[in-house]
This record gives C-alpha cells, sequence and structure tokens, in this order.
C-alpha cells in the first residue's frame, strides 16, 4: 500500500507536484500516467524517500521511507534504467544491495536468473545496452522480494520480448498480491497492463480510477473501417447513432460507436468488412480532452492549489 | 522468483550498520578505478620516494655544509607522499562522486535510507582501506630510502623515536587528505569538481599565501595543508614559523572534520 497525502514538491520555483493525493491497492496493477514532465518521477522519487517534499506527505504500508526496518525487503524501485557503475558487474551491483539488508547471496543469483542476466551476471555493466541496464533495474526492485514495487517507465529501451516479459511480470506481481505502480507517458501501454490508474497532469491530479473509466471517459475512441461498400456502411452507422468522420474511397473513421457494433450492424447488413480496428488516442490526446483550458500558473508561497484567474498563464 | 503471500514476512529487527559496511567494502573492491587507484598511489609514493633520495645520495657531498647541516633523512625518503596524496585524494573523490554520476545513489539510500548511516560507512571503509595502504606506502619509502641513503648521507633508523612518529604521521597524513577529498566531494557530488577544490587547497592556497606581505604569509602560510604535511613527514623540523607535528596532525584531523560535516550537512538535507 502506497499513499501519497497532498504532495507538493517544487524545484527552485518550478512546481513539480502540486498537492497531490492518492493511494495504490495491493493486488492490481496501478499505472501512473501522465505527459513527460508532469510529475511522475519526482512523485516516485518522494515516495522512495530521495527527495523531500515541500509539503505533504507519503507512506509505505503506513510508514515513512525513512522508518522502515527493512528497506529493500517491503518496497523495490526502478527509478531510472542503468543507474550502475560502469565498471561494475551485476552480480556486484545487487550483491553489494542485498548485503545492507541482509539477503542471501541465493537470492541475488535468483533474480539475475529471473530477469534473463545470468550470462552476463559478471560482465561490467559499462558492456550492457539499454535494454539490459533495465532488466537490472528490474532485478534490483526484485531483490527483496518485497511487497510495495514502483517502475518508472520499465519498457523504455525493451525490444516487443522485453515489453512482453514486463508486462507479464507486473500482472503476476499484482497477481501474487503485491503493490504494483507503473509510471508511463503513453496510454497504450497501460491499457493493456494496468487495472487502475492514477492520472496526473502538471504535478495535479487529473483523474484516481479504473483504465477502462478513464478511457471511456476522456479519450476519443474511434474505429477504422474498411469496407468495399464503405458509402453504404457511413449511411448504417450514422443510422444507428456513430459519426463519421472521416472518409475516403474504402475506409471511415467513426466514433460513437465501438468496433463490435460496427462489426454486427456490417454483418446484420451484409456488408463485407476488410479492415476493423479500434484506434485509440494516445494519452498526450486523452489530457487535451482532460485537461483542456487546464492553465499552468505558479504557485508563490502557499503550497495550496487555489484556482487561477481566468487567463492566467 | 519466489511466491509469497500478500502480507510477507519481514526479518525480525532492522537493518544494521554491519551490512552497509560490508557493502561500502563491496563496492570499493568491485571496481577496477579503485584497485588501481590504490595501486597508483603505492607505485608512485614509494616510486618517487626512491628517485628523491637516489638524487640526494648522489649530490649530497656536492652540497653547502649549511644545507648539509639541515638534511632530513626521514623527510627525504618520504617525499613520494606528496604526489601519492593526489592519488589517494581522488580515490576519496571517486567512492562519493562515482555514486552521484552513475546514479548508484538512488539505489543506495534505497537500501539504506538513514543517509549518515551510508556515509559513516564509506568514510570507515575508505580510511581503513587507505590507512593500510598509506602507511604501508610511509614505511615502504622509509625503508627503501634509508637503504638508498645508507653511507652516502645521515641516515635515519625507525629506532628514532622521531623518525618513527614521521613514518606513522606519513600514513596518517595521506588518510587525513583523502577524508578531506572524500568531504569535498560529498558537498559538491562532481568528481571534477572535487578534484580541483583538493588540489586547489593543496597547490593553489600557497601560491596565493606566498603573494601576501610576509608578514600575513607565515602566519596563514602554516594552516595550510601542503605545510602541514611538510612538518608532519620530517623528523626534525628547523622552521620555527611552522606548527609542531602533532599540532599539524590535529590541525588536518580539524579540516577533515569540518569538510566532512559540511558534506553530512548536504548529503541529509539536499534532495539525493
Amino acid at each position: 500500500m502506497i499513499e501519497v497525502r497532498g504532495l507538493t514538491k517544487r524545484y527552485g520555483d518550478k512546481v513539480a507536484v502540486n498537492d497531490l493525493t492518492f493511494d495504490v491497492a495491493p493486488g492490481v496493477v496501478t499505472g501512473f500516467l501522465g505527459p513527460n514532465g508532469a510529475g511522475k518521477s519526482t512523485t516516485m522519487r518522494v515516495v522512495m524517500g530521495l527527495d523531500r517534499p515541500n509539503a505533504g506527505s507519503t507512506s509505505i504500508n503506513g510508514r515513512r521511507y525513512h522508518d522502515l526496518a527493512w528497506p529493500l525487503h517491503e518496497v523495490g524501485a526502478l527509478l531510472e534504467a542503468k543507474a550502475i557503475h560502469p565498471g561494475r558487474s551485476a552480480f556486484d551491483h545487487l550483491w553489494m544491495l542485498a548485503r545492507t539488508n541482509h539477503i542471501a547471496r541465493a537470492r541475488v543469483d535468483a533474480v539475475l536468473d529471473l530477469v534473463g542476466l545470468t550470462a552476463v551476471a559478471r560482465k561490467r555493466a559499462g558492456t550492457f545496452s539499454l535494454g539490459m541496464g533495465q532488466r537490472l533495474g528490474i532485478a534490483v526492485a526484485l531483490l527483496g522480494d518485497p511487497g510495495v514495487l514502483l517502475f518508472d517507465e520499465p519498457v523504455n529501451g525493451l525490444d516487443a520480448d522485453g515489453i512482453r516479459w514486463v508486462r507479464q511480470l507486473l500482472r503476476r506481481l499484482a497477481g501474487e498480491g503485491r503493490t504494483v505502480l507503473v509510471s508511463s507517458h503513453l496510454m497504450s501501454e497501460m491499457a493493456q497492463t494496468a487495472h487502475q490508474v492514477v492520472v496526473i497532469a502538471r504535478g495535479r491530479l487529473v483523474a484516481d480510477t479504473t483504465i477502462d473509466d478513464f478511457t471511456s471517459r476522456n479519450a476519443r475512441r474511434s474505429v477504422r473501417v474498411r469496407s468495399p461498400q464503405a458509402p453504404r456502411l457511413a449511411e448504417v452507422v450514422t443510422g444507428a447513432g456513430g459519426t463519421v468522420r472521416t472518409s475516403d474511397d474504402d475506409s471511415l473513421t467513426v466514433e460513437g460507436l465501438d468496433a463490435a457494433r460496427i462489426g454486427d450492424l456490417a454483418l446484420a447488413n451484409g456488408l463485407a468488412l476488410h479492415e476493423l480496428t479500434a484506434l485509440s488516442s494516445t494519452l498526450e490526446e486523452a489530457f487535451m480532452e482532460s485537461t483542456e483550458g487546464d492553465l499552468e500558473y505558479q504557485v508563490g508561497g502557499g503550497a495550496r492549489a487555489t484556482p487561477p484567474p481566468a487567463g492566467a498563464s | 522468483m519466489t511466491t509469497t503471500a500478500p502480507t510477507r514476512s519481514v526479518p525480525p529487527g532492522r537493518y544494521g550498520f554491519g551490512g552497509v559496511v560490508a557493502a561500502e567494502w563491496t563496492k570499493l573492491r568491485s571496481v577496477r578505478s579503485s584497485v588501481w587507484t590504490l595501486l597508483v598511489t603505492a607505485i608512485v609514493g614509494v616510486g618517487l620516494s626512491a628517485i628523491v633520495t637516489t638524487a640526494r645520495a648522489s649530490r649530497f657531498a656536492e652540497r653547502s655544509g649549511a644545507l648539509r647541516a639541515t638534511f632530513d633523512p626521514t623527510r627525504a625518503s618520504l617525499a613520494g607522499l606528496f604526489l601519492a596524496q593526489l592519488a589517494i585524494g581522488v580515490l576519496g573523490v571517486l567512492v562519493v562522486s562515482a555514486e552521484y554520476s552513475t546514479g548508484t545513489i538512488h539505489d543506495t539510500l534505497s537500501a539504506v535510507p538513514r543517509r549518515l548511516s551510508v556515509m559513516s560507512a564509506k568514510l570507515l571503509v575508505f580510511a581503513g582501506v587507505s590507512l593500510v595502504v598509506g602507511e604501508a606506502v610511509s614505511f615502504a619509502s622509509f625503508l627503501l630510502g634509508q637503504r638508498i641513503l645508507l653511507g652516502k648521507t645521515p641516515s635515519a633508523s625507525l629506532h628514532d623515536a622521531a623518525s618513527l612518529r614521521a613514518v606513522v604521521f606519513g600514513g596518517l597524513y595521506l588518510v587525513l587528505l583523502g577524508l578531506i577529498a572524500m568531504g569535498f566531494a560529498w558537498i559538491l557530488r562532481h568528481t571534477a569538481a572535487a578534484i580541483s577544490t583538493f588540489v586547489g587547497s593543496l597547490f593553489v592556497l600557497p601560491i596565493i599565501a606566498s603573494t601576501l606581505p610576509s608578514s600575513y604569509a607565515n602566519d596563514i602560510g602554516r594552516f595550510l595543508p601542503a605545510n602541514i604535511g611538510t612538518v608532519m613527514l620530517a623528523a626534525h623540523t628547523h622552521d620555527p614559523s611552522q606548527f609542531s607535528a602533532w599540532v599539524g596532525l590535529m590541525l588536518l584531523g580539524v579540516y577533515a572534520l569540518v569538510v566532512l560535516v559540511g558534506g553530512g550537512y548536504v548529503l541529509v538535507t539536499r534532495d539525493a
């Protein structure tokens, strides 16, 4: 369980996180979404006790990070890829962390095996690719077999196989009853992994809900359809309440109806479909919807957010 | 991967200082640069001492009577330590600044959120290693140097209390300078900046001091680490304007303490 309460963090006079409150519950993957620079990494750094908040607090299993008895047994985090001395081996990096929290050497070997780095465990980490660095970071997070896990953009630098592996791992970890918070700036990435989402923009909470709820409420979803009888299909779709946004010779972009409904309509009307693709908008697009008119403003002395005067920037 | 119940069992008690020290030892020995830096400290220290004593031995007869009268064989044989201090200082900086330049500091402080524990452990491991290497370099320099000087100049022996004191202080001098360098690294968090500051305090401060009027120059000059080193590494000091070796040792200790307290303050109060 991660709790964030009224968290405000400024760097100089730039407000990175502004009065942010949310919980991350165990048992499901929680996506931490927001465009680059929204304050996701800052929030994670405060939760991990690395940065000190200007106001508010964070806790893990009800305690401040600083007060954890065995930090690595309780929390694990991947905050940045390849944050390792280039001259040190993956094994030694894990082993030195293990020694601080009385973690056995066998466990170091086990996490190396889990992330697929056993073969290169004794090589200097400077030779690692970004993807291997990312895997090592995941090994660090899992080292103490903790019940709370934070991953900051864990799929960056991974190939398709790696991305699939991370998704499965995250779901498995959550399935084991762990608290899993995963940040991403890509809605599509989270849509396939997360159940719950915490969405922030410019350091403030935009949504704290299930991913389905957030998507249906904010993301403009459309369906691309190709059919040799496109004009006829357009009539059918419009008749059923959908909106045809764009059309050319044989393809349509439809809003207001989902792919299944359009497929059913085509079948019922005897129309052939050559393509039926649900298009989900990117998170950035969703943000334009969900944060429209939300202007960035500066917080002077007080940490509390007060509505900005209209037109202020 | 072990499958564990949602409520995980955590070992009894809490993490302790012993594990943190063990981790710092693993960090130091698992990186080639630290091993190399220690090797350079030893080779440069003993090597330069041998070169200087060889030069002194070969030219001693040609020197003036006054110079011959004040010749300190102990100090001559420890000359290499003035170069070794740079290598040990670089190591003192690197064990801290590399954590920041590589980003390892985040994993380190996540594993050990009590930051002063990390700092103390790092300090203890570095001080221990540099004490062993520093004393080894100092004794080896002295013994090799005296062998070279023997018969050609007056020479010294460890049976002489003043010489023994100077040789032991030689090792301590290296440790204290390493700790000062480490303190700069905790404050500045940047390899080049910390090394520059360290080297500046050794070699640039004396230049600045020498531009002062001579009445001030002596008063200020004797507080400089470089001059303190000169008296600490001598068996016999002939310059009454300098502090004694013991006062010098204490002063260096105070400098190290001040810089390290500053570093600890930065570590605890600033974001990692």
